[in-house]
């Protein structure tokens, strides 16, 4: 296997609130290869969209901290570096499509002076040329008549066109990694298709790695090579999407399988929820944070956080029943799993 | 802090005993995972007493309000009683001389001494020998009630106006939205003026005058707000289950209106006071022997090269209580409406 | 967005005819006569007065030919000063007024918006708390206090400008500062709101995202953003200056049109009161449209608004 271009090894972010310390990522691992599609998947409060934001640096200095963990980027630490060679990293590097493309485009400037802002800030381009890069990237992600829309304004346009304008904006300096947070969780269901299938194939395009952060289990199948589902802050199971998909080991991975609508099930399975809601993240934890909503919790997961356990090659899960002496008790009771 | 409950005690190290199956009872779960949900005026008020000005500015409030009433009766004197040989003592009580309260003058002098004077006056005497503390406070009664009357008639005003042109709408809000938007467009001082010249000076006059554009706003307010609640769903609900129209105005839509009414009420309130005082002071506000803060800090402006605490003690007074409702307002909107923070 | 504007125009034009129309009758109300001293009038002269100045028509006449007058420039003369035009005393009493209160604006937007900047920038920080404390004194202490409070300590006792009269420009440094703490308080408060809301903003995080530099990400988007809506406070803030303007005039003895205004009132001056609300009235009304222009040219969202409402 090549090198991979990005590295998040065991990251803590943790939030200063009124209410205490809030510990919204514990200790997340997970890399990206080149081309590749990585999605992170869990649900709102599982500590996807502020993993993602710890990448970029864009969490508020005054109420986060990062008390361990480190972010390689090509061989540099993103979270030792100095402001400007941040920003030469935001960007250029690493960009980001956000969650809600209502509010991720300044309402006060148009599509034009947005993009151009980025591009002339990376690359050596005078006005007219950054301009005429800015009108060729809206081509790109299929804005009709680009020339006249770049002087328009965000509220001109439609939530899925909005979007991309923003990925127009994320791509336009050509970066080797892709964050998309949620890029489509605010569009509807068809423009959802588009946008997905127009990431896909710049993707194919230019080579970039893309993270994609949802909690819809569909766009994974449709979209990523890789999938980390995480739970209250941690990432409970890693693995190529077949493994994830066919072969899941972790409780919560089988609840989040179960709960989503398949096609090729003909509606003869009912969906089921998983029951009860993610842990408060402002507690203390003992034991494994998947317990007290867990249909095969054991005595041992109140007590122990589970091991990180390799199932297959690239194929990891932090669970008690994968433990050699679960299996025997399991086999024991004769207790079917999954 | 809870953790989460074990049966028996807590084990130390992995056993092969703990791997069994072990549900967590279904109440428990629950427990766990829910976060705790409080009332919506309950979790107002937390955020209420989470802000740093609001409970300090409450009992100033308070204590002003209680002194406003009990502070003339403290003394001896009467708010109009002149005494021509106290004239023009510096404030004066004992043990406070540290703070200025030492009975000297402007030279240094203890007139106390000089005139044989053996009462004190707290807050000194006006140039008629009137005692100071009793006036003050009895201006400070007078301008709190004001003020109060003027933003309660504005409440009333404006709730029955906006109310009824949000809720009957079509024509009607038509015409008297038109109405307001001539209304916002004069503005209010000079109206206020005029009205107060025709009017026989007084409390009042003042009162009235203030009401005559004081309004305008509380029925915006009230207006926006039912609009924006009409269209929703639980009203529909009451609308289709044939609830009379009174009914869903006084039980469904002014209750959920209430967060921004109140603190329009709160800013009112300044508001009034600071009128009072400007109208007074530019001479159209009461008039002698009756006192209110805006007649003393004139009185005291007019004797300030010589008599400084004249102006000062009416004029930190009208300060403290501005203060204090202004900051009271602002903890208010944060915790009751944290959208309205403009 | 024409038709708009004709809407507003007639909006405005009503709002001055009613203004005119309540003042007339308002001062007919009024009690007291315009005449210094009418008991030594006889009843002859008081008739000869009353017919010069049209007094003796029935109401509804008196009141066509205000209205008549009115637009055609002609506001009347002053009964206090006898025979000069109105339109001549508000002309040549409004220089004061308008220096002072537009120094008082320009040094209330400057220090306001500085403060209130900074004070975003800083939220929580000791800065920070200085500057919403200054805010909310500011606010709640009445200008005349400040006023006052001035003038005796710098004017008379430290001596460092002139405490009253107006000569030359340092007689104006003092009521323009008194004049601008509200306007000070104000601006840095509602900056400061704007820039918090603004900075919570997902478009704040997609410009970090794009690599810009944190001074511009501060400038051209916090900022700039945050700036727009306090252009809407250009309309409150010249009612609080003319409403400033009237204390703060009586209280330095400037020659200017509030202190014009009390001196009428006191006097039952009726021409010159109808006068002056006159123009306070279309100044504000002017003022607030011009806002709305501003507005609009500065944040496209607004303007295309015009376009719709028509």
């Amino acid at each position: 296997m090549n090198q991979p271009i990005l590295t998040v090894d065991g990251l803590h972010v943790a939030f200063h609130s009124q209410r205490g310390e809030v510990h919204a990522v514990r200790g997340v691992s997970f890399c990206l290869q080149k081309q590749e599609t990585l999605a992170i998947v869990g649900e709102s409060g599982s500590g996807k969209s502020v993993t993602a934001k710890a990448i970029m640096r864009l969490l508020p200095k005054q109420s986060t901290s990062i008390p361990a963990g480190q972010i390689t980027y090509a061989g540099q630490n993103v979270l030792a570096l100095p402001p400007r060679e941040l920003q030469s990293l935001r960007g250029a590097e690493i960009s980001m499509v956000f969650q809600d493309p209502m509010t991720s485009l300044n309402p006060t400037m148009t599509i034009g002076q947005q993009l151009v802002e980025g591009i002339s800030k990376h690359q050596r381009l005078d006005k007219a040329a950054a301009y005429e890069k800015a009108v060729n990237m809206l081509q790109l992600v299929g804005i009709p008549n680009a020339q006249e829309r770049i002087r328009a304004y965000p509220h001109h346009f439609s939530g899925g066109m909005r979007q991309r304008v923003g990925i127009a904006m994320a791509l336009a300096c050509d970066p080797k990694v892709l964050i998309a947070d949620e890029p489509t969780t605010a569009l509807d269901v068809t423009v959802q298709a588009q946008i997905l299938e127009l990431m896909k194939s710049l993707q194919q395009r230019t080579g970039t790695g893309i993270i994609l952060i949802t909690h819809d289990l569909g766009v994974v199948a449709n979209m990523a090579q890789k999938v980390a589902v995480m739970y209250a802050g941690e990432v409970v199971e890693t693995g190529p999407i077949a493994e994830i998909f066919y072969r899941p080991k972790h409780p919560y991975t089988w609840g989040l399988l179960r709960s989503m609508p398949r096609l090729d099930a003909a509606g003869t399975e009912p969906l089921i929820p998983i029951p009860g809601t993610p842990p408060d993240l402002a507690r203390q934890q003992q034991g494994c944070p998947f317990a007290p909503r867990c249909a095969h919790v054991m005595k041992v997961c109140k007590h122990f956080s589970p091991p990180l356990t390799e199932v297959s090659s690239g194929h990891t899960a932090k669970c008690w029943l994968l433990d050699q002496r679960a299996q025997q008790q399991e086999r024991l009771a004769g207790v079917a799993g999954g | 802090m809870r953790t989460l409950p074990a049966t028996g005690t807590s084990p130390h190290e992995i056993t092969d005993d703990l791997f069994v199956h072990e549900p967590v009872a279904a109440e428990v779960a629950m427990e766990v995972a829910a976060s705790a949900a409080d009332a919506p005026w309950k979790a107002a008020l937390k955020r209420l007493g989470k802000n740093r000005g609001v409970v300090p500015a409450f009992v100033l409030i308070m204590v002003i309000t209680v002194l406003a009433f009990v502070g003339p009766l403290l003394t001896p004197y009467t708010y109009d009683g002149q005494n021509v040989a106290h004239s023009n003592l510096p404030p004066k009580i004992s043990g406070l001389g540290w703070l200025g309260f030492d009975g000297l003058d402007s030279n240094g002098v203890d007139l106390y001494a000089k005139r044989n004077i053996t009462e004190a006056h707290w807050f000194g005497t006006d140039e008629f020998g009137r005692d100071m503390w009793t006036r003050v406070w009895k201006g400070t009664q007078i301008s709190l009630l004001i003020a109060l009357v003027a933003a309660l008639l504005d409440l009333f005003i404006g709730v029955l106006y906006g109310g009824i042109s949000a809720y009957y709408g079509g024509k009607i809000d038509n015409v008297m939205q038109r109405i307001i938007e001539v209304l916002v467009g004069i503005p209010n001082l000079i109206v206020i003026i005029l009205f107060i010249l025709i009017l026989e000076p007084g409390i009042t006059s003042i009162i009235l005058a203030m009401t005559i554009t004081g309004w305008v706003g509380m029925a915006r307010i009230v207006r926006g707000q039912i609009l924006q609640l009409k269209g929703q769903e639980f009203v529909l609900a009451a609308r289709s289950l044939g609830v009379s129209n009174s009914r869903i105005m006084f039980k469904h839509l002014i209750p959920n209106a209430m967060g921004p009414i109140i603190v329009t009420l709160m800013f009112t309130l300044p508001t009034a006071i600071f009128f009072e005082a400007f109208l007074s002071f530019i001479g159209l506000g009461l008039q002698a022997p009756l006192a209110s803060l805006g007649v003393l800090i004139n009185d005291g402006y007019k004797g300030m090269r010589l008599f400084p605490y004249k102006l000062v003690i009416p004029a930190v007074m009208i300060s403290l209580i501005m203060i204090s409702f202004n900051l009271l307002a602002d903890g208010l909107r944060d915790a009751l409406d944290p959208k309205m923070t403009k | 967005m024409r038709l708009y504007f004709l809407k507003r125009l007639g909006v405005m034009l009503t709002t001055l005819f009613i203004i005119a129309t309540v003042t007339f009758f308002l001062m007919k109300l009024l009690p007291g006569t315009p005449y210094s001293n009418p008991d030594k009038l006889s009843e002859q002269q008081l008739a000869s007065l009353n017919q010069k100045y049209g007094l003796d028509q029935p109401l509804p006449v008196q009141y066509a030919r205000y209205l008549g007058n009115l637009v055609q420039g002609d506001w009347g003369v002053s009964f206090q000063f006898k025979g000069r035009l109105v339109t001549d005393i508000i002309f040549e009493r409004i220089g004061p007024s308008v220096l002072i209160g537009f120094q008082a604006m320009v040094i209330g937007s400057i220090i306001g918006l500085g403060l209130g900047i900074l004070s975003a920038l800083r939220q929580n920080s000791l800065f920070d708390l200085g500057a919403v404390t200054m805010a909310v004194l500011g606010m709640s202490i009445p200008s005349f206090v400040f006023a006052a409070l001035l003038q005796y300590y710098v004017g008379v006792k430290l001596g460092w400008l002139p405490p009253g009269l107006w000569e030359d420009y340092s007689y104006s440094i003092l009521p323009s500062l008194a004049l601008s703490v509200t306007v000070i308080a104000a601006v840095a408060r509602f900056i400061r709101t704007e820039m918090l809301e603004v900075l919570t903003q997902d478009y704040i995080l997609s410009a970090r995202a794009k690599g810009i530099s944190e001074f511009g990400v501060v400038w051209k988007h916090v900022v700039r953003n945050s700036l727009i809506p306090v252009v809407t406070m250009l309309g409150p803030m010249a009612v609080s200056i003319m409403t400033g303007t009237l204390v703060i005039e009586k209280i330095f003895s400037v020659p200017g049109l509030g202190e014009q205004f009390i001196l009428s009132i006191m006097v039952n001056d009726y021409s010159v009161i109808m006068g002056i609300t006159l123009f306070y009235s279309t100044l504000f009304i002017l003022v607030v449209l011009l806002v709305d222009m501003i507005y609009g040219i500065l944040d496209p969202r607004i303007r295309e608004k015009w376009g719709e409402s028509t």
